[in-house]
């Protein structure tokens, strides 16, 4: 990062690097379903998944613009976007993680607009008005996202045979990444210290009883939390999201500062 | 695309704002009532179009024939006595 030239004190840095984080993950995951765009399985899941993508990135403009305000360092919410390089981003690693078939994207969905909406609660209540504001225009978006991922999910999981089984196996392949959304690292406690950001193990307890409850509905068997080795937020990330760049960025790494 | 020809097709209705009837914008497929409105959602109200939605299977829609046209509309042309247009409507009406 270049936070740390411009000689920001480290929780400033801290506090920029949080904002990122959000950003990132909202970024990250609206590419993710733009992927679907003309390719969803029906023209109303087609539209449905697109409208989630541009809300997520709607968001995602706001808390980027804000780093980079945060940053200070005159870069805006393309610059961070589309300029910066793949270890900068501080998504989780469950939203970069692809696509797969429609249950798989769905399982995605579910598990971390769960996440997101436990967190967005709690977010608006969080001492940094900025964040707060963006967080209650968040929350409202994310009720539907949930409502739309939730009825998916039990719709598949309750569903066929098959369906149970697709989404079943996309559900034991996906859940060891949701550790990671709830491994407070040293940023994260800062955070919670200086009441920016929730406790990230009330947000879990919160999150883990949304979703037993609609794992039961949907017949599905919670997987079994194992060890894990992702920490995206920290810039480590899965070889996918490399790829996923490559894609989003291309315009402005091809043809550097083109407008409309 | 082949999935939507297994579902059912709704009807949808949308009404722009408080006061205003539910008029039909389209239709879509669904699989029941409760996706059917979420799919009306996705489709329909992108753009603020709307603050109320019905959907309708299409199938309990029941229509007129247009053979039946001639004995159903044709009666009604030549009585226009039953206009409301033989008197001055007050300039505080606006919706009428």
């Amino acid at each position: 990062m270049s936070t740390a030239r411009l000689g920001l004190d480290a929780p400033a840095q801290a506090h920029c690097k949080y904002v990122l984080r959000l950003a990132d993950a909202n970024l990250i995951l609206a590419q993710r379903l733009g992927e679907w765009v003309g390719r969803a399985p029906a023209l109303e899941e087609d539209l449905g998944l697109a409208n989630i993508a541009l809300d997520l990135l709607g968001q995602a403009r706001l808390l980027l613009a804000y780093a980079g305000e945060l940053e200070g360092a005159g870069r805006d919410e393309d610059a961070l976007a589309f300029l910066r390089e793949h270890r900068d981003f501080l998504n989780p690693t469950l939203v970069e993680q692809p696509n797969g078939d429609f249950g798989r994207t769905i399982v995605r969905q579910f598990l971390v607009d769960a996440w997101r909406l436990e967190l967005y609660e709690r977010l608006m209540k969080s001492s940094d008005e900025r964040l707060a504001a963006i967080a209650a225009k968040a929350v409202k978006e994310t009720r539907y996202h949930l409502r739309y991922s939730s009825n998916w999910l039990i719709r598949l999981g309750d569903g066929t045979q098959e369906s149970h089984e697709r989404v079943q196996t996309s559900l034991n392949i996906l859940w060891p990444y949701t550790a990671e959304l709830f491994a407070a690292d040293e940023l994260d406690s800062q955070m919670t210290s200086l009441g920016v950001a929730p406790d990230l193990e009330d947000v879990r307890q919160a999150w883990s009883a949304a979703v037993d409850d609609v794992l039961r509905e949907a017949t599905l068997m919670r997987p079994a939390d194992r060890p894990y080795k992702w920490f995206g937020k920290r810039g480590e990330h899965s070889e996918h999201l490399g790829r996923l760049l490559a894609e989003m960025q291309y315009m402005q790494r091809t043809y550097p500062g083109a407008q409309w | 695309m082949s999935h939507n020809h297994e579902w059912p097709l709704y009807e949808i209705f949308i009404r722009a704002r408080g006061g205003l009837d539910h008029k039909h914008v389209g239709s879509i497929h669904a699989v029941d009532a409760g996706m059917a409105l979420e799919h009306a959602r996705d489709v329909y109200t992108r753009r603020q179009e709307g603050v109320s939605i019905w959907v309708v299977k299409s199938e309990d829609i029941v229509a007129s024939d247009p053979a039946d046209a001639d004995p159903f509309f044709e009666p009604a042309r030549d009585k226009i006595y039953r206009h409301p247009t033989f008197y001055d409507i007050p300039e505080e009406v606006k919706t009428l």
